[in-house]
Order: C-alpha cells, then structure tokens, then sequence
C-alpha cells in the first residue's frame, strides 16, 4: 500500500535516471575508453587530420544535450544560453562532418595504389 | 517512444561512432566513416525530437537552422590551406556549447543538484571554456592574425600557474556553495586560463595542441553527458577522449615532440633565441633560369613541398612544372613528410587537389633512400622538416624528429619567400651548403617563371 502510493510519483523519465548507476557510468566510460585507445591505434599520418577532424565533429553530438536542455529551460537566461549552445553544437556537428567529408574527397579514386 | 528504445537507438549511435573511427584509421574506409559518423550524429539528434515532448520547438529547430546556416557555408568555402584552423574553431565552439550546455543545467537544477552532478558541471565548465578560448587562439596563431610564434612575457608562468590556481580554487568554492555567481567566475577564469595556455605555444606545437583541445572538448562532452544522465553522450564524448589523446600522441611523435614538452611548455616556456650570428653567412641564390637549366639536365628530380606551397596555392604550378619534367623524359617524384604543412597529411590533400597522380606521392621512408640518387632536390616552402640540425644538433627545439634527407642529393634548389626560419623558429643549415641554390619569392610566381625558364630551353 506504502509501495502503491509512492510508485505514480515517478515518471517514465525519473525510472530512466534511476537506472543509470554508478557502477554503469564508470563501466561505460572505462570500456569507452579502452574502445577509443584501441580503434585508432597505427593510423598513417595521412589521415591523422582527417581522423582529427572526423572525431571533433562526432564531439558535436553535444548537440543533443542542448536540444535537452532547451526544452526545458524555464528562465529567458536559460533559454537564450542553450539556444547558443544549440548553435555552436549544430556548427560544430554538421561543419565538421563537411568539412573531414571534403578533405576526404580529395582521396578518392587514387585509394587503389594504397596498401 | 519509451526509454528503453531511445536508449537502444542511442546506443547504435555509439556503435556508429566507433564504427566511424575505424573506418577513419583507414584510407579505403576513411570517407565511408566520416558518412557513419555524420548517421550517427543525425540518428542521435532526430530522435531527441521523438522521445517526450519537447518545449521550446520553435526556438530549438530555429537555432539548429542558424547553425547549418553559418557551419555549411563555412566549411564548403575553406580553401585547403585554411583547413586546419577551420578544425581548431569547430572544436572551440564545440567546447563552447558543453560549457553551456553545463551551466543551463546547472541553473535548472538549483537545489537539487548532487555533490557529484555539481563537480562534472564544474569540470565541464572549466575543460569546456579552455577549449573553447584556447582553440580561437590556435586559429587566431594559424590564421596569422596575431604571431605564431610562442608569445612569452616576464612572468608569465607564474600568472599562469596564478590563474590555474585560482580556477581550481574556484572549482571548490563552486562544489561549497553552490551558486550561479561562483560557476561564472570559474567560466571566466578558465576562459581566461584557455588563452594564457596556448599563447606560449608556437610552432610545430600548434597541431599538437589543436589535437589535445579535442581530446579535451570530447572528455567535457562526456562529462556533460554525466550530468544529463545521457549514455550516448558518455560514449560519445568519452570516445573522442580516448582517441583525441592516443593521436596526439601519434602527432607528437610523428613530429619529433615531446607530448610533456607540449602539455607543460606554457610552464616553463622561455623566450627563444633566434641565433643571428650566422645569418650574415653568405648563400648562392639563382635565377629561375638557372634552375630550369638544372631541371633540364636532371635525370631525377624530388619535389618536397612544405606550407610556402600551401599559402602560395602553387600546387597546379608545382604540377604543370612535373607534367613539363616527366614530358622530358625526367623522373619526378614528390618526396612527402608526413607533418609537412600545418597538419599531418596537409601535403597530400593540397597535392591530390590539384590532381596529382598519388603514385608520384612518395612518404618519407620510401623517398629518403632514393635521394644518393636524386640528381635536384626541389624544396618548395618547407624548412624544418629538411633540416638537418634535427639529426645533427642536440638540443635543438627539434632534435629527433625524423626528416626528408635532401642534403643527399647532388643538387638543393630552396624556393624560399625570405631568409626567415621555418615555422619552428631554427636556422637551417642547408641553406649555406655549396650544393644549395635558392631562389627567393613566391613560390606560385617562382614556379611559373622556372616553367616559362623550361619550356624555353
């Protein structure tokens, strides 16, 4: 009955917070980074712009963060500060996986000699 | 659409940045990651819109399109030169909005914020505004709108290490007390702490450092997706740290630099000497004519082109002047370092703008052993990366790294704009060598006379 009465109070987001303990924040960061180590470990310098590049627009997805904080801001400071950051988020993002797409045009059709 | 399959879509999200990764580390696969990358980040955002219901849609779409506006344009006009700094202001202006991001958060949840959501809000904020000061000045230094070379001032570690001081300082008053006047002054002070970073930084360190802000930016993001409670975005940011670092590494190391050299130069950094002792060393400079006599005579020439190439945008010259060579039964090659240019790989983007046959473009250790029997040598705007100082002299700011070993061909022709040092600030040697011809101008307006010089002969 206690139980019963408590339970409505959380909503669907609130449940989905609770989940994210800990222990699983420190998981996914340590197997995160391991993953990250390993995935460009022995790259040609050719591509280290590229790859630069590539992963500063992949940052960009804080994006999403911004659109999340902008719905619900409730101050016109709040809004305006996310509003920015959804800006500079968007220019980061979409700039950035144009401009690592055209140095990497640059490339096509003579990857054949590449090893 | 509920948690669970949100949090599942945000998932193959991150599956798709590492898939973009690894396709980044492969020329075959390059381009086809950076599309996966570009999925995921679209798949990641457009499904924002489809979980809850968002307020603010108005303002929330017409700044994504404020941001398209300014960021296409941006990046479809850069020329290649100006490729690098255009990275360095993205991952600026990305740091920027997780320090945003952070402190609009932080405002929202007042009361309510934990010990430990306040401390990643602080760590956001602080690594966020260093970022985003510390890469507007690596795009100031490479736009050449203020020196690139390390700005160093009496005293100045010690506002340096004054100023960290007070960010960390301020970070605890922050997790203390909690309000919005403190988190500001921990913003500007890592603004102002960004800036005084850099400033110190010069030369070939600049790369290095725009790499490391992105490794930094991508930490922040992580962070931030702490606080939001976000997995995504802990994948997300904590994966462009983890790599961000690991190629930093590889830049350092490609460059002969020390990563601890980097990190600590703003701390111990001193004001360099430029030895003017031996410029007044005379030096045999030549006529465009002269060099095409050279050419014409050569049976093997090795183009090494460095950033003067790039900032001449020579590189369609540079080619009609091989396509003239090669027409005379001459071999060309272009002799390629991997860190010539502003960034490693600089070298092959501009030339494979100008369609240059990627056979031609030969790296470093294939080139090196094939310069006894190399009859010219042709540098064109590149200095440190054939300076022999960094095999022959200690101590010298690039002693170690690896260099195009030019001084073993028969013939060295330097197309120089002055006598001025390479981006690192060393005298080179070669440049009073007895084998050694220069020819000082524009590199574009030097190769076309050296083509008209040929074509004559």
């Amino acid at each position: 009955m206690d139980l019963q009465s408590h339970m409505p109070v959380l909503t669907e987001r609130q449940v989905s917070k609770m989940e994210l303990t800990a222990i699983a924040v420190i998981s996914i960061f340590t197997l995160s980074i391991f993953v990250g180590f390993e995935v460009v470990s022995k790259v040609s310098s050719t591509l280290h712009t590229p790859l630069m590049s590539g992963a500063n627009a992949i940052h960009g997805v804080i994006l999403v963060g911004a659109i999340i904080v902008c719905s619900h801001a409730k101050t016109n400071l709040e809004l305006s500060l996310s509003v920015a950051a959804i800006i500079l988020a968007t220019i980061n993002m979409i700039g950035g996986f144009v401009v690592t797409d055209r140095m990497l045009e640059m490339f096509k059709g003579k990857k054949g000699v590449e090893k | 659409m509920s948690d669970f399959v949100y949090d599942l879509i945000g998932l193959a999200a991150g599956v798709l940045f590492i898939l973009a990764l690894k396709g980044l580390s492969h020329p075959r696969t390059a381009r086809r990651g950076n599309l996966l990358g570009a999925l995921g980040a679209g798949v990641a955002t457009v499904v924002v819109f489809f979980h809850g219901d968002l307020k603010n849609l108005g303002w929330i779409l017409g700044a994504i399109a404020v941001g398209t506006i300014i960021g296409v344009p941006a990046a479809r006009k850069v020329q290649m030169t100006q490729m690098p700094q255009l990275v360095a202001l993205f991952n600026g202006v990305g740091g920027g909005a997780a320090a945003l991001v952070a402190i609009v958060e932080y405002l929202n949840l007042g009361e309510k914020a934990t010990t430990a959501v306040v401390i990643f809000t602080v760590f956001t904020v602080v690594v966020g505004c260093v970022s985003f000061s510390g890469s507007i000045v690596t795009f100031l230094k490479l736009q050449e709108l203020m020196t690139t070379r390390p700005v160093v001032f009496p005293g100045g570690r010690f506002v340096i290490a004054a100023t960290l001081a007070a960010v960390l300082g301020s970070s605890v008053w922050v997790v203390v007390e909690l309000g919005t006047t403190p988190l500001l002054v921990v913003a500007a002070l890592s603004l102002a702490f960004g800036i005084l970073f850099v400033l110190p930084v010069g030369g070939a360190d600049v790369p290095i450092v725009i790499s490391l802000l992105n490794a930094f930016t991508g930490l922040t993001v992580a962070a931030s997706g702490y606080v939001l409670n976000s997995t995504l975005l802990i994948i997300a940011g904590t994966l462009v740290g983890a790599s961000g670092t690991i190629l930093t590494r590889m830049m350092a190391e490609a460059m002969g630099r020390s990563l601890f050299g980097t990190l600590f130069g703003a701390f111990t950094a001193k004001p360099q000497d430029s030895s003017g002792a031996v410029e007044d060393r005379p030096v045999r400079s030549g006529s465009p004519d002269d060099v095409a006599i050279l050419l014409n005579y050569a049976r093997r020439v090795v183009i090494v082109p460095g950033f003067g190439l790039a900032v001449a945008q020579a590189q369609h010259t540079v080619r009609e002047l091989a396509d003239l060579m090669i027409s005379k039964g001459i071999d060309v090659a272009y002799g390629i370092h991997p860190v010539a240019g502003r960034m490693p790989g600089h070298m092959n983007v501009l030339l494979a703008e100008a369609n240059i046959p990627y056979d031609q473009l030969v790296e470093m250790e294939e080139v090196n052993p094939t310069f006894g029997q190399t009859d010219v040598a042709i540098v064109i705007g590149a200095n440190d990366v054939v300076n022999p100082a960094a095999q022959t002299s200690p101590g010298c700011p690039i002693y170690g790294m690896p260099i195009l070993e030019v001084s073993h061909a028969a013939n060295v022709i330097f197309l120089k704009r002055s006598m001025r040092p390479g981006f690192a600030g060393i005298e080179n040697e070669l440049l009073y060598d007895p084998k050694t011809m220069l020819l000082f101008g524009d590199a574009k307006a030097s190769l076309t006379k050296v083509v008209s010089a040929l074509k004559a002969l």
